[in-house]
Order: C-alpha cells, then sequence, then structure tokens
C-alpha cells in the first residue's frame, strides 16, 4: 500500500520538530487537567502558488507558504482558543495554556485513545504546484488569452488566471480522532471586456477542483472557459433594462444553484439553528419546500472543489440530506453543535485555516433532479425572467432574507426566450421560496468548480448545483418597470 | 454584570500586547533584501508584519469564544529587469526566508518582461516617517475584555423584553507593527492598533425575527463610546426593524445611512484606480477632469490624519502619503494610483499602493433628521445586502432594508426589497451629504441623500 495520508501528515508537520505522540498527548493531556471537557489539535501546511496574465504576458506570479497549529480547549458552550505559527513544542504547551483558560473549574475531559482513521479518498494526495513546468504554466496561460481573444474582434481585454493550493492538515482530538488528509486545489479564471460602438461589458467564466492542473488542459476546460467568459461578454452588450418587480423567474442548471447556499443552505447550519437565530430554528420535520425539492449537502463528491476526505474536525465527510421531497430532515453539524443538539456531527467542521475556530460550513450543496424537461419549464412560462449565470449572493440568517445577483438573464415572453436582460438582484425570503418551485428539471448540473463561502470573516472552497427550476415568483431588482 | 465567571483560578495568559522590537523587523527585511540581491534580482522590496491580540464573544450572559492571535508575515517582491515574481510566508526563520526569496525569483524567470513593472520612483520614497499616533494599547487582560463584552451584552438584552435571543458581544483589541523596505534604500515601520466592540441581537414580534448590529471601532480605546452605548444602540437597531415589510415597486429618493454610504464611495474609487482605467474596466473610463458629482461636492485624501483608522504614512511601496484633492467641485481631479498604473497610463503614482487613505466626503449642515425633512418622501436605506454592482458599466442593484419616509418622518420599517440604478447617474443626483460623519473606518463621510432610484418590492 502506498503512502498514507496520516503517514505523509505526521511527516511534513510533526517530523521536522521532532513531536511524537507523546508530546501530542502531553499537550492535550494539559488542557484536560483543567477540566476542559474536550480538545483538539489542528496542524496545517499550505503552499499556494498563482500566475496572472494580463495584455498577453504572464505579469505576475506568486507563491505562499503557510503553517502552523491551532489548538482548541472546549468547556460546555465555551471554547478557547489559541494558534502558533511555529509547529514547536513550546509553542504548542503555551497555545494549550492560553486555551483552556476558558475552563470554568475541574471537569471531566478524559483523553481517549486514538484512532487512526484510513477514510475513503475522494481525491490523490497531490501537490499541483509541483505537478507541471513553471513554462508549461505560462505556455497554458498564454493559448487561453489568444483562445478568447480570436473569438472576436470586440474583445479588448483579457485577464487569465491560474492557482493551485496543496494543503496538508493533521487533526488529534481528545475524543480519539487522529485524522489527516492531503488536499490538492486548483483554480482557473478568464476575464474578457467586449466593447462595441462606446459600450463595453464583461464576461467570466472559470472552474476548477480537488485535482492538478491538467484538468484545465483534459477536455480542453480552459479554452472553453476562454469561450464562455467571451461569449457572456457579448451578451450582455446587448442586454437591455432588467424588469423591476416581483415575476416568475427560471433558474439554469448548475450555478444559479447559489440560491440554495444563501435562500436554505446557511439557514441550516447547526450553529445558527443551537442558537435558535434562524429562520429554519426548530422547523425540523416542517415543510419547507414543495414536494418537487429534496437538498443535499454532499461532501463526498470525488474531485469536486468543496468535497473533503475529512472535515477539519477529522469527521469523514458525508451525503446529508437536508430537505427530502419538501419536507426538512437534518442541520449540518460539527462537534460542538452536534453535541449540545445531541445529534452527530455530519463532516461539515471546516476552519479556513489553522488560524480559525471550526464552524458547520457547507461542502457540495445542491438539489437533485426532478422529471420535467427544461424546454417544458421555459416553455410554462407567458412572462418571467430566466437566469443563467450569478455573481455571489448573500443571507441575513435571522430574517430569512437573501438576496443572489445575475450576472446573465433573459426575459421570457409567451414560453420562449427573448432579450437579454442587465444584471440585476433578486432578493426573496429563505422559508418561504423553494415553497414557491413549481417546476425542477431533469438537467441536474454542478458548477464547475468557483465558489468560495463566507462565514464570519472564513473563506473556504465550497460547490453548488441544481437542474433548471421554476419560482413562481420572486423579485427582481431591476429597473425596468414597464 | 453576569457574575459567576472565575477565571483567576487558573494560570492565565494576558492580553499579549507585546510586539517584536522594530529593529528585530528592520533585521529580516534587509535579510530579504540581501537574500533578493544575492540570487541576481536588479531591484527588490520587501514588507514584514506582525500582529498581535485577543479576541473575546459572549453570548447570552456567558462566555462562547477567548480567541488569542498572533500573526506574522512576510513579502518580497523580486525584478530581474522588468520581469517581476512575488512570494509570501508566515515562518520568519533564515531558511525559510531564503526559500521565499528563492520562490519570488523563480517566478521572475518565467514571467514577461514589462515596461511598466519596478520599483517606483526613488525620490519618492518617504524619507521621514512622520508619528500619526496610531498606537494606544488597550491593555485589556482576557478577564477585563470579558466584563466588557458582557456589559455591552447585558445592555442591549435588557433593553426591551421583545429582544428574545443574542448573536452576542464581541470585543476585539489588536496591536500591529509593519516594516517595509526595497533597494532604492527605503525603510520605514510605523506600530498600530484598532480595537472593537461590536454586539448583535435578535428581536421577535408577532412571530417575525429581525436582528441589526452596532459596532464601535478606534485607535484608541478611548475614541470609543462605551460598551453599554454599543450594545443599546444595537438593541435599538433591532427593535425598530420589528414590523418590516416589503414595498411596492415604485422610484422614489433614497437616503444612504451613513454607515452604508461609504460603500457608494467604494464604488467610486473602484472605477478611478489606475487598474480599472488601464484595463478599460470602469464606468467613469477618461473621466480625468469630467464632473462626476454635483458642483457642491468635495471628496478629498487624507492620510496623515492623526488617530484615524486609514492613516499611513506611507504606501505598500514606501512612496511618500499626502493629502490631496480627488473630486473639486464634483470634477474628477485625480486618479487612484499605484506606480504600475501610473506607468501604464503614462502618469505619476498618487502614494494609492494598496488603497485610499481616510477619504474624506465634505458634507453639508444637515443633520440625518435634516436629510430626511429634505427628501420629505422616499426610502431610508440603512442595510444593504449582496454584491451587485458592475464597475465596468456603473449598474447598480442591491437588496435594501430601512425605513420608508414620509413628511420627513419614518413611517415604518421595510425589507425584502431591492434598489436600482446606475452609479453614474446616481453620483450626479446626490442632492445633499449629511453632517452625521462616521469615523470607524476608512471613508469618513456622512448620511448621502440620492434624488431617486427605482426600488423593487412584492406587494
Amino acid at each position: 500500500m502506498s503512502t498514507s495520508n496520516l503517514d505523509i501528515a505526521r511527516q511534513q508537520l510533526l517530523t521536522p520538530a521532532g513531536i511524537g505522540d507523546d508530546d501530542l498527548n502531553k499537550v492535550l493531556g494539559r488542557m484536560l487537567g483543567y477540566s476542559v471537557d474536550s480538545g483538539d489539535l489542528y496542524f496545517q501546511s499550505t503552499r499556494l502558488e498563482s500566475w496572472v496574465l494580463e495584455d498577453g504576458i504572464v505579469k505576475e506570479g506568486a507563491h505562499n507558504i503557510e503553517q502552523g497549529a491551532g489548538v482548541r480547549a472546549i468547556s460546555g458552550e465555551k471554547t478557547g482558543f489559541a494558534y502558533s505559527d511555529e509547529i514547536i513544542l513550546p509553542a504548542l504547551l503555551q497555545a494549550s495554556t492560553a486555551a483552556r483558560a476558558i475552563a470554568k473549574r475541574g471537569g471531566e475531559g478524559q483523553l481517549q485513545a486514538w484512532q487512526a482513521q484510513e477514510p475513503r479518498l475522494l481525491y490523490q494526495p497531490i501537490d499541483p504546484v509541483t505537478g507541471m513546468s513553471a513554462s508549461e504554466k505560462v505556455g497554458l496561460l498564454q493559448q487561453v488569452d489568444a483562445e478568447a481573444r480570436r473569438q472576436d474582434a470586440r474583445i479588448k481585454q483579457v485577464v487569465v488566471s491560474m492557482a493551485g493550493v496543496h494543503e496538508v492538515v493533521l487533526v488529534v482530538s481528545s475524543d480519539g480522532t487522529l485524522a489527516a488528509d492531503v488536499r490538492p486545489l486548483v483554480r482557473f479564471n478568464v476575464s474578457v471586456i467586449a466593447e462595441h460602438k462606446g459600450r463595453r461589458e464583461q464576461g467570466s467564466a472559470g472552474g476548477g477542483g480537488r485535482s492538478e492542473y491538467t484538468f484545465f488542459t483534459e477536455e480542453d476546460r480552459a479554452l472553453g472557459y476562454a469561450r464562455e467568459a467571451v461569449r457572456q461578454a457579448l451578451v450582455n452588450l446587448e442586454a437591455v433594462d432588467a424588469p423591476a418587480g416581483p415575476m416568475t423567474v427560471v433558474l439554469g442548471p448548475g450555478w444559479p444553484g447559489v440560491l440554495l447556499h444563501e435562500a436554505v443552505g446557511h439557514g441550516l447550519e447547526g450553529d445558527f439553528n443551537r442558537k435558535g437565530t434562524s429562520a429554519f430554528s426548530g422547523m425540523i420535520g416542517q415543510r419547507v419546500a414543495t414536494s418537487a425539492c429534496t437538498v443535499v449537502d454532499d461532501g463526498t463528491i470525488r474531485g469536486r472543489r468543496g468535497s473533503l476526505n475529512v472535515d477539519d474536525e477529522g469527521t469523514e465527510s458525508q451525503n446529508t440530506v437536508l430537505i427530502e421531497k419538501g419536507i426538512l430532515k437534518g442541520y449540518m453539524q460539527d462537534k460542538l453543535n452536534a453535541r449540545l443538539m445531541g445529534v452527530q456531527s455530519t463532516g461539515n467542521g471546516r476552519r479556513e485555516s489553522y488560524a480559525h475556530l471550526p464552524m458547520p460550513r457547507m461542502t457540495n450543496t445542491y438539489m437533485l433532479a426532478g422529471e420535467h424537461v427544461p424546454e417544458e419549464i421555459i416553455a410554462s412560462v407567458e412572462k418571467g425572467l430566466y437566469a443563467v449565470n450569478f455573481g455571489g449572493g448573500q443571507v441575513d440568517i435571522t430574517s430569512g432574507k437573501f438576496v443572489f445577483s445575475a450576472s446573465e438573464a433573459y426575459l421570457i415572453e409567451k414560453g420562449k426566450i427573448t432579450s437579454p436582460v442587465k444584471g440585476a438582484t433578486l432578493i426573496g425570503n429563505g422559508p418561504d421560496v423553494l415553497k414557491r418551485v413549481s417546476m425542477v428539471g431533469n438537467d441536474l448540473e454542478l458548477d464547475s468548480g468557483i465558489g468560495t463561502c463566507g462565514k464570519e470573516g472564513q473563506s473556504i472552497p465550497v460547490g453548488v448545483g441544481q437542474p433548471t427550476m421554476r419560482i413562481d415568483s420572486l423579485t427582481v431588482g431591476g429597473t425596468n418597470t414597464e | 454584570m453576569i457574575a459567576g465567571y472565575v477565571m483567576s483560578k487558573h494560570p492565565v495568559v494576558e492580553n499579549n500586547d507585546e510586539l517584536p522590537a522594530q529593529s528585530q523587523l528592520d533585521d529580516i527585511v534587509g535579510l530579504i533584501l540581501a537574500e533578493a540581491t544575492s540570487q541576481g534580482a536588479s531591484a527588490a522590496d520587501a514588507g514584514v508584519s506582525v500582529e498581535t491580540g485577543l479576541s473575546v464573544t459572549v453570548r447570552l450572559g456567558e462566555v462562547e469564544t477567548l480567541e488569542y492571535h498572533r500573526d506574522q508575515a512576510l513579502g518580497v517582491t523580486v525584478y530581474f529587469g522588468n520581469c517581476k515574481g512575488s512570494a509570501s510566508t508566515s515562518d520568519f526563520n533564515e531558511q525559510a526566508v531564503r526559500e521565499s526569496v528563492q520562490a519570488a525569483c523563480d517566478i521572475a524567470r518565467y514571467t514577461s518582461e514589462d515596461d511598466c513593472a519596478g520599483l517606483a520612483d526613488a525620490e519618492l520614497m518617504a524619507r521621514e516617517i512622520p508619528d500619526l499616533d496610531l498606537y494606544h494599547p488597550w491593555g485589556l487582560s482576557a478577564e477585563q475584555a470579558i466584563d466588557r463584552a458582557l456589559d455591552c451584552e447585558s445592555a442591549a438584552r435588557e433593553l426591551d423584553t421583545r429582544i428574545t435571543n443574542s448573536e452576542g458581544a464581541t470585543l476585539s483589541s489588536h496591536v500591529g507593527l509593519r516594516v517595509s523596505g526595497n533597494t532604492h534604500g527605503f525603510a520605514g515601520g510605523y506600530r498600530s492598533s484598532r480595537h472593537s466592540v461590536s454586539c448583535a441581537v435578535i428581536g421577535e414580534q408577532d412571530g417575525q425575527m429581525q436582528r441589526d448590529y452596532w459596532y464601535a471601532a478606534a485607535r484608541d480605546s478611548g475614541d470609543m463610546s462605551s460598551a453599554a452605548d454599543v450594545g443599546r444602540i444595537a438593541s435599538e437597531r433591532t427593535l425598530r426593524r420589528l414590523g418590516s415589510r416589503s414595498l411596492k415597486t415604485r422610484e422614489a429618493p433614497v437616503i444612504f445611512a451613513a454607515e452604508l454610504a461609504s460603500g457608494l464611495f467604494g464604488g467610486f474609487i473602484s472605477a478611478v484606480r489606475g487598474g480599472s482605467q488601464y484595463r478599460q474596466s470602469s464606468f467613469l473610463l477618461d473621466y480625468l477632469g469630467k464632473q462626476v458629482f454635483p458642483e457642491f461636492m468635495h471628496i478629498h485624501e487624507q492620510p496623515l490624519l492623526k488617530k484615524a483608522m486609514g492613516s499611513a504614512p506611507f504606501d505598500a511601496e514606501g512612496v511618500a502619503t499626502r493629502p490631496r484633492d480627488l473630486i473639486r467641485d464634483g470634477i474628477l481631479e485625480s486618479y487612484v494610483l499605484d506606480t504600475y498604473s501610473a506607468r501604464k497610463l503614462g502618469m505619476q503614482t498618487t502614494g494609492n499602493a494598496g488603497g485610499v487613505h481616510n477619504l474624506t466626503i465634505d458634507h453639508g449642515p444637515n443633520d440625518l433628521r435634516g436629510l430626511m425633512k429634505e427628501m420629505d418622501t422616499g426610502l431610508l436605506v440603512t442595510e444593504l445586502m449582496g454584491q451587485g454592482v458592475n464597475i465596468v458599466t456603473g449598474d447598480y442593484s442591491r437588496g435594501a432594508a430601512g425605513f420608508w419616509v414620509e413628511g420627513g418622518e419614518i413611517q415604518y420599517p421595510v425589507d425584502e426589497i431591492t434598489i436600482a440604478g446606475n452609479l453614474r447617474e446616481m453620483f450626479l443626483n446626490i442632492v445633499d451629504v449629511g453632517n452625521d460623519v462616521d469615523l470607524r473606518g476608512n471613508t469618513r463621510t456622512g448620511s448621502v441623500l440620492v434624488e431617486k432610484m427605482m426600488i423593487a418590492g412584492n406587494s
């Protein structure tokens, strides 16, 4: 058998400082000695590189290395946290002293014997940064730039960027968890400006996943991003003012699943529900969507941007049903919130880095396919909006109000897609919006691997997806009231 | 105060306000530059920073998290003639520094010749580093920080029985030291501090839940409103949102409350930034000398303001910062440029590598009430959602919440609406800027009244 992730992680994170199992025991033991219920250590090393092409030349490249360890002590609902960007024993002991300061008085914490897990591999432990030579990387960027420019003479500016991350994590917890993960992540983006008769519009496209850079040369993916960015910019050159007011909205498949992420995803994260601050608090078992809607959060899809072999608490990622045929089934949990709510972690404990605390976070969130062909859904709309591409979104967890901003949309008139309209923000109410989903397509797609989710200042890679979907009424924030 | 939290029984690490001596970071900058030169770079630029502090969050009268922060980073940019490479790391040991410089040099071997790449001109470097009075450590122990956060949250929760839940109150206190240098011989550094207290509470009425928040932030804790005031204001803001409803789609005047108006001017800065200009990605392309705002408006930068949140003696390239006008009598006087974008445009850097410093919008005599009287009927926006601002076209469409105003008085709270327009027109349609200036951030503006926008709602 080849070297396991655990071996790789020990080798990279612990061996250089001569830290052994006894030392880890000592650090955890010191915390529990102060009657902390549980504690964990999170070791992480990340290497990131990025390349940017602009004006037809590769202008910039950057390289970043970070490593460190986070020490967390939990006592009831309290969390003490400290971290160090040096992985050495004295720094770990100092951090554990700081973290345990949270505990009130003598406690029950017990150190469990570690049980190393060897989970299934959803992606290979590769380092994308070293997987392709620098001249090949530069060549790929140039090839994509040329592809974008040759599409249309109206393309005036092209910016192409490519980034790769190699991340190694090791989690040791007083509950007996000993787990490691080696996570590659690559990302490619093309953005273009098209100009015609004094009007300028942009288009952008990209993708990526837990893979290596060859992902972009396979199936000509990177060239496809160039063509897609150009197509969007040219469509936007023709766009008329977007309508304003409530109307029927049909969302295209794939990335428009950002609706699910904002409208229901965040509201179903365990922390908000434990605290009762979510518009979905206490609604398990209730109808929150039409029976056409089944929504899952699935961290187990091979190679996806939001996938994880184990989460940042060492729990295997899962496929968690959030909404089944319209009924709210479950929340996404990390260990802390799961324990306080009397359930099991769903493998959604994620953190931006060793310097941040884990929280319940999404992985790949999507709606399962329905029975309608997409053409039938469009044809069913007398007058409405067909939105196929979005920028991003945001949600107010408590009131349930959410927005997401269309970057490519069309009018639907008498069952036909007609003029493209300018970008507009769509706004709705999370607990209501899926109750207005009257048709779900049979064309489930996941996004191309571009999503980043921000929560309490922490950014992590996520995925979304959905089939074509008809929402009977949603407020469109355009400027045209005709 | 919620009693019963005993921290002193155990050895407690006090808030560590200790920063390394500047000479230590100077040495690292020196090592980076020497290493870059010895690896063959013709020019190099280095920055090293250390930040330390703590943050505590209390919720429902109990401590929820206590976090100790210590972050350090170093960055290097090397030039081999006109080819550029960059690298950064959190590891300060000599071996890691060498490897980072090596990584930057390796990249520079593959980037292209670019006439405009390089350090800023030597004569623009900051020579004297003025003391801008930015460093005021608070010196709170974790216990004291927790007490203040508890004061804040209890003031919020005790205000009204409709406040039924809380996301908590957070106190955070950080100090930092930043040192920069380059192969022109520039070397400079300064310490700074940043403290904040914030609170978010949830109110409930007739089955509707609403949340709002408030915060105080300053370089010097003595310049901040009290923790209890922050809690009380957070609570008042939540309460006044209870009973929110949507609006009917209509065109109406809009007031952007001061705490949101900075975002409008953020759109302006994005459009006049050198990068947006040379990439032709701006709705204000080639607007130098043209009218962007109404004639009564003046916008300027005050980088050397004592104690202010956006002050800095030099920019990210070591260029001395200086006060200057961006908008005079509504006319665009200057772009916002770093060295690279300036050279692309055939201009000189404006000392804005890394952004603007204390962007200041001059205001009239009216307070927010005065603005509402002036508006008479329209929308007061107190929250915006989403990213719907297109800097290439100026198209603007965002989710909003706030209050419907008639006869200059608030009538009822509104949410689940959008406001839309085009920034170019919105800027020209600004009617007044209030004197209720928000000093907590890098943009210093009062509330802004815009003559008309399209409001979409579902009722």
